[in-house]
């Protein structure tokens, strides 16, 4: 089964890290295939940020994203210029404390951002949320390797509070279930 | 034990050479290799090599040819404007049969171009960019794993011929991240070193090449980018030691070019035949992978110079070669120069990858 995952957001979010995490997870620990990419450049610097990851059972050969089916989206940016047309059987997490559109898709809102300042102080941490919630609602990963892949992949000293994090953001899936 | 990993490209290349004992790296950061000089400046003092970050690009390739003659594995990584700077000192450093390393991660251009966006514009200047009559390898990875491997096979090679490798990658190779395999070692040939104590520094060993004396080894060598005969002293005015060492210089490689020749046939019996090297590999084997059509086959170039010439014997009964390329069509042209069937050339600018569809209707177009 082939997933092309799109995330979007603006620069300092975390959204090329959330790729790598992701595409590590399945690459390490799921025992799957994953090619992250990323659109680099000065537009990846404050501004808008879009990285992907495609996770597949056999070898990947082409490594853009052709029909991404899952999004995660922190920025309202992000989410007209990636998500809007989004096709019907997509999935999409969205940050609902930053984004204001809704797809046609079916999608789950995660007040990401606000949690990450309210539970853990650190708005740092609202792309974890983000990952968890996307874990949460799609499975394309399996817990424990997202739980490894964030472990290895976060600053040292902050893994208890990344998984935290991301827990909170599984229950926040759980919590939201899917709209409309 | 060899390790899983999932790690970029550029990052891949700079761990390949690190394995293949490369103890130099002398370079100037440039989007999109950067990468590599970070890793290299962080890995190599930590392997008891050395880092250089020079002053420009002219400075760094000769820095890694003055390295590679103390008889260390040395290389460099740049990108177009980076490699339009070190033409000088490349020929320099194949006049003076010095082995070394070069990794060129691609981007658009001419000039400062598209700094963040790949491209494949390059292929003719590492082969042809300085001046004179010469020969180089090089290679073009379409995986991170092959950015790791051919990076390590790329010093054994320039060891061997003693001439400049290079790694020819793009911008979509270099930053990708992919599952890859870390094996334990690499195969790491032996540096060639001169046979008998000679005193002709530059005299051939049987396959073109003279053995090789780096600084420090005892012996006095006399190294020049002048025309110098076999003592290594020059000899300028001299029509036929400028011939026997430029035909030398030339035919040490292209006389091996079957016996070094990298690639993969798919579908020899093809009537279409895909031809590609690098990224654009990765969209010809999606298309092959939709088609299901086995009479559409694929030349996939892992070496693209020297150019394996003989690519009608591969493919018997093809009527048609299909070139996607990143560029406006340069291999498309050196391979019309081999063949007698048409050669369809797909040209992309910009920095996007070509799509699979788009080498589908390009298949049935040549039907």
């Amino acid at each position: 089964m082939r997933h092309e995952i799109r995330f979007s957001g603006f620069g300092g979010q975390g959204i090329i890290l959330s790729a790598v995490i992701v595409g590590r997870a399945a690459a390490l620990y799921d025992r799957k295939y994953a090619v992250q990419t990323q659109v680099y450049g000065p537009e990846a610097r404050g501004g808008a940020s879009m990285s992907a990851v495609i996770i597949d059972d056999e070898p990947i050969l082409y490594p853009k994203v052709r029909h991404p089916d899952i999004f995660v989206i922190m920025s309202q940016e992000g989410f007209l210029r990636y998500g809007a047309d989004a096709p019907e059987n997509a999935t999409m997490i969205l940050d609902t404390d930053i984004v204001q559109g809704r797809p046609a898709c079916r999608w789950y809102g995660i007040p990401a951002t606000s949690e990450a300042k309210s539970a853990f102080g650190r708005v740092i941490v609202a792309n974890i949320i983000m990952i968890g919630s996307l874990v949460g609602a799609t499975g394309v990963v399996g817990t424990e390797a997202i739980e490894k892949a964030v472990r290895e992949s976060v600053p040292r000293g902050t893994e208890d509070l990344n998984l935290r994090a991301l827990k909170r953001g599984m229950e926040l899936a759980a919590e939201a279930g899917r709209s409309p | 034990m060899s390790k899983i990993s999932f790690i970029q490209g550029n990052i891949a290349c700079a761990e390949g050479a690190l394995a293949a004992g490369c103890r130099f790296f002398g370079g100037y950061p440039i989007t999109p290799s950067t990468e590599i000089a970070e890793h290299m400046a962080m890995k190599l003092p930590k392997v008891k090599g050395t880092f250089i970050q020079m002053e420009d690009e002219i400075g760094s390739i000769a820095a890694v040819i003055g390295a590679a003659w103390t008889g260390v594995r040395a290389m460099t990584a740049t990108s177009g404007p980076g490699l339009s700077l070190m033409m000088e000192n490349i020929g320099y450093a194949v006049m003076t049969e010095t082995p070394l390393v070069i990794v060129d991660i691609q981007r658009g251009g001419p000039s400062t171009g598209q700094p963040t966006m790949a491209s494949q514009g390059d292929m003719f200047q590492c082969r042809f960019g300085s001046h004179g009559d010469y020969s180089i390898i090089a290679l073009s990875p379409a995986t991170v794993q092959e950015m790791y491997e051919m990076t390590a096979e790329a010093f054994n090679l320039a060891d061997r011929f003693r001439v400049p490798v290079f790694l020819m990658a793009d911008e979509i190779i270099g930053h990708m991240r992919e599952k890859m395999t870390l094996p334990d070692t690499v195969p790491v040939m032996p540096v060639r070193e001169r046979t008998e104590r000679s005193t002709l520094p530059f005299k051939a060993e049987k396959d073109g090449v003279p053995g090789f004396t780096p600084f420090g080894k005892g012996h006095h060598v006399h190294v020049t980018g002048l025309t110098h005969d076999e003592r290594g002293y020059p000899s300028t005015t001299n029509p036929d030691v400028h011939e026997r060492l430029v035909t030398r210089l030339v035919a040490k490689v292209e006389s091996t070019r079957r016996e070094i020749a990298s690639y993969d046939v798919t579908n020899p019996e093809a009537e279409t035949v895909f031809v590609s090297y690098g990224a654009p590999t990765r969209a010809v084997w999606q298309a092959l992978h939709d088609l299901k059509d086995d009479t559409v086959g694929h030349f996939r170039l892992k070496m693209v110079w020297p150019f394996p010439d003989w690519v009608e014997e591969l493919f018997p009964q093809a009527q048609a070669y299909i070139v996607p390329e990143m560029n406006l069509g340069l291999i498309s042209r050196e391979l019309e120069r081999h063949v007698t069937i048409p050669v369809i050339s797909v040209p992309r600018l910009g920095g996007a990858l070509h799509e699979p569809e788009e080498l589908i209707r390009a298949v049935e177009g040549a039907k």
